[in-house]
């Protein structure tokens, strides 16, 4: 499973968001440069404010969000159970915004694999969580963003007016996952529970066989295709002709950066979780930059003996945790926060789930910027989530050919290539890991964080998920300089 | 509402199906011509083969020019041959890469023109024996050579690529490795026969080459005929078929260096089971036992009437006996196969065939993309099956919902067949199945771009749908009848627009029969014709277009053929050994067989109708047994009784005793001079012939081409006969009309040979095919 990372644009609204004509100038202040660009920045601004934020729709924020360390799978969490890992996500929420429980109107969960006793994995989180046990809440899957669709889900329920307050979160534990009896095992025991009589039951045994006993794992390949999602990267690679060399160099840029990142303290989502029975865990465990030479050693891990998608080229079976708070904007002010970016155009798109399963971003990147009005050029911060090295490359030339634009997209010239610089600066899930259902909050929080940290305006996160769907959000960063201060 | 078609079963067609796999197409003579000026610079001008070097890897790519597909043609084999001399001799190149540039296409084939050019087998000989020089040679590099496969690779083209020291093939349903020399009556005469049993084992080369069967790429892997497979690739930044081959290509040369650098070992290892299968397939004792057991098995469904099969098995024997080179007797059986009658007719009929798949009517003038079935009877829900799997939206309408039920069953039943036998996914299945929308009323029909009925074989109901569904259809619908045998000029009678109306007659069972007749009215306009066509091909169908008149083209050469089947009963011969008389034959379902099959009831309705249209010339036997069958109750498979007793899961079928009463009652004297066996099974085969020839005579059918494939594709005729027509060609017209007077003078009218087969008779040098 790989999730697709959202797109998040940010908006640099230097206060709030009623549109009156007064922001649209001072939008116009920002981009500097020439004359004509300023034109044309004018131009998009006037159209951003018109888009960002909507009349007749409430302005949405998020006031902050936090994530337990991401950790390998088998390693710190491995004897806890879905719902401890994200009830430790939501008291680190609790505790980070000190948000009082009764406020929350509603709580929204994403994850993938199911852990069976837990199905409604928000409620049970809530109610450990010391939520009150008046707080709705539901669990969304949606493959590897699903808790981009909690974030969204809550958006909505804010817009529509039905909540002020929602906690969105995901979670995933891939130490443990459900493995079943077969088919054919589990109709007979649920045959035998329903015989009345020694004979019925007899006569039911009687018609075992070894074979009943095989297990049946969770489906790691897609249910449509039949194929894996590694699998899928490595052909997509190929199609786009992406080395192996390339591929390792960037899986070895995102190890670098997030090891940066966390040296210098910057992944400050990330709360610390005491486990029960072992020690605190601190800090994500997934980061391990290593060299271009170790990296080629490795053997292809799915198309053998030749394939170019690696173990150190891929995203990592993850456990964690993520959970941000959302609120309507005056109900956020009126409670004195000062959030950190207001949620704004998002939208998903799904394609061929086959050969273009995560090609999504692709997709995506420029439907979300027209909603938004923007440009690529405006945003400040990319965070795409990084499913294999293979898949963000053969995005970044896709977005990249006017060819692929033409032939598969109906545009008439190619979307653009998100600079560098500006992409997933902190690292990503190659790196910090990717619990399925909780990246898609991390990635929100990181965009959201760095547009502080480097002062950009706009942010764009975009994320790719099981059976060809897409993830993809603008949204604008409120700064110190807004009026909440 | 059942069978109400002429059609065998579906083993009628077990050995003419098969043609089908081959894919090659029949080669056009273009190439030819270029080739005799240019070779003084051949060198720098091949026209079938590019050849450059990567590093010390050669890639040589094969694209023959104005051709949908590659063979192995001369020019071809001699740009080869240049090609592998420079590979050879140069010392920068270590290694080399074979692969086709040519989109779904590696080899398919010998160039089937150029054999046919051929008119003694020691031309034919001598093709072979080069071939199998060269392709020793290949075998004996030192400089490993990687054949990388993507689509059809097909008999020489496979006996290349096995030849090799290296196969890797693309995983696409279009990759297709394969011997169907069986199926044209020839024998792979490029070393298969000696190569395949090494690679593959005894069993599975065997079935390779005796069947013809096409195998799909990743079930070659697991068999150890190709080496590695390579994923088709998706969109990227050029066209993914494009880019595939190319990716293809890189693999193979990675492949190509790690062999010349002795990283990689062409040596499979093989599972327990294969390895002790080869075991005791090298004690001798064991081997001669397989051998004996397959030839048995072989002769047993070949009745003897195809030659080349046994000659397959025959030479296979030879690199056991003699090692190696073996190149003369080999070529020699393979130049003789060519030759023989039976191989004539198999490669007319794969001509045919393969114009039978083309649209002489040109592209209609809107394309169906909403069809209608009207009726979810055995046949309706056939057609719908055929179509739906092609991704055409389908409308079935029926009219009470559990004929629907029954109907819808069945098109699920088909797909998930194909799930069982993994050739489909169960979600390819869904969405397939999901292109279907049953239904009891005549919703949506304002969106029909064509509705093809197929409701009970009764004129009133007919006229009655069609009046139903042209309230309702937009004007530019066609609408097609299934039937096959109520003339379509009479169901149009009722029609606003005749001009949209034809006939499409389907079939039974339809998603196995491969023939499609479509019959067009003095009023059908062409465009409804192409319009038709092309939805048949779209379902796959082999189509022969007729004009219109009582039993159209198939039909009507089929019943003077069972009138005779049940004079021959009354006379005497039983069910059993009249099936076996017309099996020996080549009809792949026995006469009595095929008329519990059809259904007594149907075969009746037609018999009389025709009967009535053509008078004396139909008859022969007496209807009146028909009529007490049906009385019986006996109408065959469809009620479980008609000549033989048939039950869910018994495979032997055994004679229906109470039919002795019936037989007795009609008994008939038969007439010793024209009763022998061989009298019984050609009195059977002229009647048929000389009716075919008619319908040529009177325009039912538009070419000879046409009745040929109808007739065995449709009819069940003897493939190795090739068609009535080819049947008359290759064993000439005079014979036949002696045998028709022989028994014209024993019958009368019935045999009396029409104008045309005489005409050929009296001027040997008069051939339907030239």
């Amino acid at each position: 499973f790989s999730d697709f990372r959202m797109i998040s644009l940010l908006t640099y609204t230097l206060k709030n968001l009623p549109n009156t004509s007064k922001w649209a100038l001072r939008f116009c202040m920002r981009p500097l440069s020439s004359s004509s660009q300023l034109q044309a920045a004018a131009a998009s601004q006037t159209k951003s404010k018109k888009t960002l934020a909507k009349p007749n729709i409430r302005n949405i924020v998020v006031v902050d969000g936090v994530r337990t360390p991401f950790l390998l799978s088998g390693t710190s969490y491995k004897d806890l159970m879905p719902h401890d890992l994200a009830r430790a996500a939501l008291s680190g929420l609790l505790h980070r915004t000190s948000v009082p429980k009764d406020v929350v109107d509603y709580i929204i969960f994403g994850t993938v694999i199911q852990e069976v006793k837990t199905s409604n994995v928000a409620r049970e989180a809530a109610l450990g969580a010391g939520f009150s046990d008046k707080t709705p809440a539901h669990t969304v899957t949606m493959a590897c963003i699903s808790s981009n669709q909690a974030m969204t889900t809550a958006v909505g329920l804010i817009a529509s007016g039905q909540c002020d307050v929602v906690v969105a979160g995901g979670v995933e534990l891939m130490s443990d996952i459900p493995i079943r009896h077969s088919r054919k095992m589990r109709k007979m025991m649920l045959d035998l529970n329903k015989a009345k009589t020694l004979a019925q039951r007899l006569s039911i045994i009687s018609k075992f066989r070894l074979n009943f006993l095989s297990p049946e794992l969770p489906a790691v390949s897609e249910f449509s295709t039949s194929e894996t999602m590694g699998h899928s990267a490595d052909r997509l690679a190929a199609a786009f002709a992406i080395s192996r060399e390339e591929q390792d160099e960037y899986a070895l840029r995102s190890h670098s950066l997030a090891k940066k990142a966390q040296d210098e303290g910057l992944l400050s989502d990330v709360v610390p979780f005491k486990v029960p029975g072992r020690d605190t865990v601190t800090q994500d465990n997934g980061i391990r930059p290593s060299s271009l030479d170790q990296m080629a050693k490795l053997k292809p891990a799915f198309i053998k003996p030749y394939g170019t998608v690696t173990a150190a080229n891929s995203s990592f079976l993850t456990d964690g945790a993520s959970a941000v708070l959302i609120m309507a904007e005056e109900k956020a002010l009126a409670m004195g926060y000062k959030p950190k970016a207001y949620l704004r155009d998002f939208m998903y798109v799904s394609q061929d789930p086959k050969d273009q399963l995560l090609l999504g971003p692709t997709y995506a990147t420029p439907k979300v910027l027209e909603k938004a009005g923007l440009t690529m050029n405006d945003i400040d911060v990319f965070e795409f989530h990084e499913a294999f090295s293979g898949q963000i490359l053969a995005n970044l030339k896709a977005m990249d050919s006017d060819w692929f634009a033409q032939n598969y997209m109906g545009r008439k010239a190619k979307v653009g290539l998100p600079p560098l610089e500006k992409f997933n600066n902190w690292g990503g899930s190659l790196s910090l890991g990717h619990p399925f259902g909780a990246t898609g909050c991390r990635l929100v929080m990181a965009a959201a964080n760095r547009l502080r940290k480097e002062g950009g305006q706009y942010g764009l996160v975009a994320a790719c998920a099981a059976g060809g769907q897409v993830f993809s959000i603008c949204f604008t960063c409120v700064t110190d300089k807004t009026s909440y201060l | 509402r059942v069978g109400h078609d002429l059609a065998p079963e579906q083993q009628a067609t077990n050995r003419n199906s098969v043609l089908k796999i081959i894919n090659c197409e029949i080669r056009f003579l273009t190439g030819y011509i270029c080739r005799s000026f240019t070779r003084s610079s051949a060198l720098l001008t091949r026209t079938h083969i590019n050849y450059g070097v990567r590093g010390d890897v050669a890639v040589i790519r094969i694209n023959s020019p104005n051709s949908k597909v590659n063979t192995l043609s001369q020019e071809l084999h001699s740009e080869f041959m240049e090609v592998m001399n420079e590979v050879w001799s140069s010392s920068q190149i270590r290694s080399a890469v074979l692969i086709s540039t040519k989109p779904g296409c590696f080899i398919a084939g010998a160039d089937l023109n150029m054999l046919n050019s051929c008119t003694t087998s020691q031309e034919v000989t001598q093709i072979s024996q080069e071939a199998q020089k060269m392709f020793e040679k290949l075998e004996k590099s030192t400089k490993p050579v990687v054949a990388a496969i993507n689509g059809s690779c097909l008999g020489g083209g496979l006996e290349l690529a096995i030849s090799c020291q290296y196969r890797i093939a693309t995983k696409d349903k279009k990759t297709v490795l394969g011997s169907p020399e069986v199926l044209l009556g020839i024998l792979p005469g490029a070393g298969a026969t000696q190569r395949l049993p090494k690679m593959v084992g005894i069993p599975a080369a065997f079935d390779m080459m005796l069947t013809g069967r096409g195998i799909r790429a990743d079930r070659a892997k697991k068999m150890g005929l190709v080496d590695q497979l390579v994923e088709p690739l998706g969109p990227g930044v050029k066209p993914p078929e494009e880019r595939t081959i190319e990716y293809l290509e890189e693999v193979a040369i990675t492949f190509a260096k790690g062999l010349a650098d002795k990283k990689i070992t062409p040596k499979r290892d093989k599972g327990l089971v294969e390895k002790l299968t080869s075991y005791a397939l090298s004690i001798p004792f064991v081997r001669q036992q397989i051998y004996k057991k397959v030839e048995e098995k072989v002769r047993k469904q070949t009745k003897g009437l195809y030659p080349a099969p046994l000659k397959i098995i025959d030479v296979s024997l030879y690199p056991i006996l003699q090692h190696l080179s073996c190149f003369f007797p080999l070529s020699r059986t393979f130049g003789e196969l060519a030759m023989t009658k039976e191989s004539k007719a198999l490669m007319g009929l794969y001509r045919g065939q393969t114009q039978c798949k083309k649209n002489k009517f040109g592209a209609p003038q809107k394309e169906v993309k909403q069809l209608a079935v009207l009726g979810a009877g055995l046949m309706g829900a056939g057609i719908a099956q055929v179509s739906v799997d092609k991704g055409l939206q389908t409308i079935l309408k029926d009219t009470t919902l559990p004929a629907l039920g029954r109907g819808q069953q069945q098109v699920f039943k088909g797909l998930n067949d194909k799930v069982k036998k993994k050739t489909l996914t169960s979600f390819e299945r869904d969405a397939m199945f999901s292109n279907l929308i049953g239904q009891l009323d005549y919703r949506g029909f304002e969106k029909a771009d064509m509705v093809i009925e197929a409701v009970f074989e009764d004129l009133n109901l007919k006229h009655r749908v069609l009046k139903e569904a042209e309230a309702v259809i937009p004007d530019h619908c066609v609408f097609a009848s299934n039937t096959s045998a109520l003339p379509i000029g009479e169901i149009a009678t009722v029609s606003k627009r005749p001009e949209k109306v034809i006939g499409m007659h389907y079939f039974s069972p339809v998603d196995k029969m491969q023939l499609l007749e479509i019959i067009t009215t003095e009023k059908t306009s062409k465009d409804t014709t192409a319009s038709a066509v092309d939805v048949g091909l779209r379902q796959g169908k082999v189509i022969i277009v007729v004009k219109d008149g009582p039993g159209f083209y198939t039909t009507r050469c089929l019943t003077p053929m069972m009138s005779e089947v049940i004079r021959i009963l009354q006379e005497g011969v039983g069910p059993k050994k009249l099936d076996s008389l017309t099996t020996s034959f080549g009809f792949p379902v026995g006469a009595a067989t095929l008329v519990d099959e059809v259904g007594v009831d149907v075969a009746k309705h037609v018999a009389e109708n025709l009967g009535k249209e053509f008078g004396e010339r139909f008859a022969g036997g007496s209807l009146e047994m028909l009529q007490q069958m049906i009385s019986k109750g006996f109408l065959g498979r469809k009620s479980g009784k008609g000549f033989y007793i048939y039950q869910e899961g018994v495979k032997n079928k055994n004679l229906n005793s109470d039919m002795d009463s019936i037989l007795a009652s009609l008994k008939m004297p038969s007439q010793p001079d024209v009763s022998s066996d061989e009298d019984i099974q050609y009195r059977l085969v002229t009647r048929f012939v000389n009716e075919a020839i008619l319908c040529l005579q009177e325009g039912v059918l538009a070419t000879p081409t046409e009745g040929d494939i109808g007739a065995v594709f449709g009819l069940g005729f003897p493939p190795c006969l090739g068609g009535p027509f080819h049947f008359v060609d290759l064993y000439g017209a005079q014979k036949i009309v002696d045998r028709l007077r022989k028994y014209e003078a024993a019958y009368g009218k019935q045999f009396t040979p029409c104008q045309l087969l005489v005409d050929h008779a009296n001027n040997p040098n008069k051939k339907f095919y030239q």
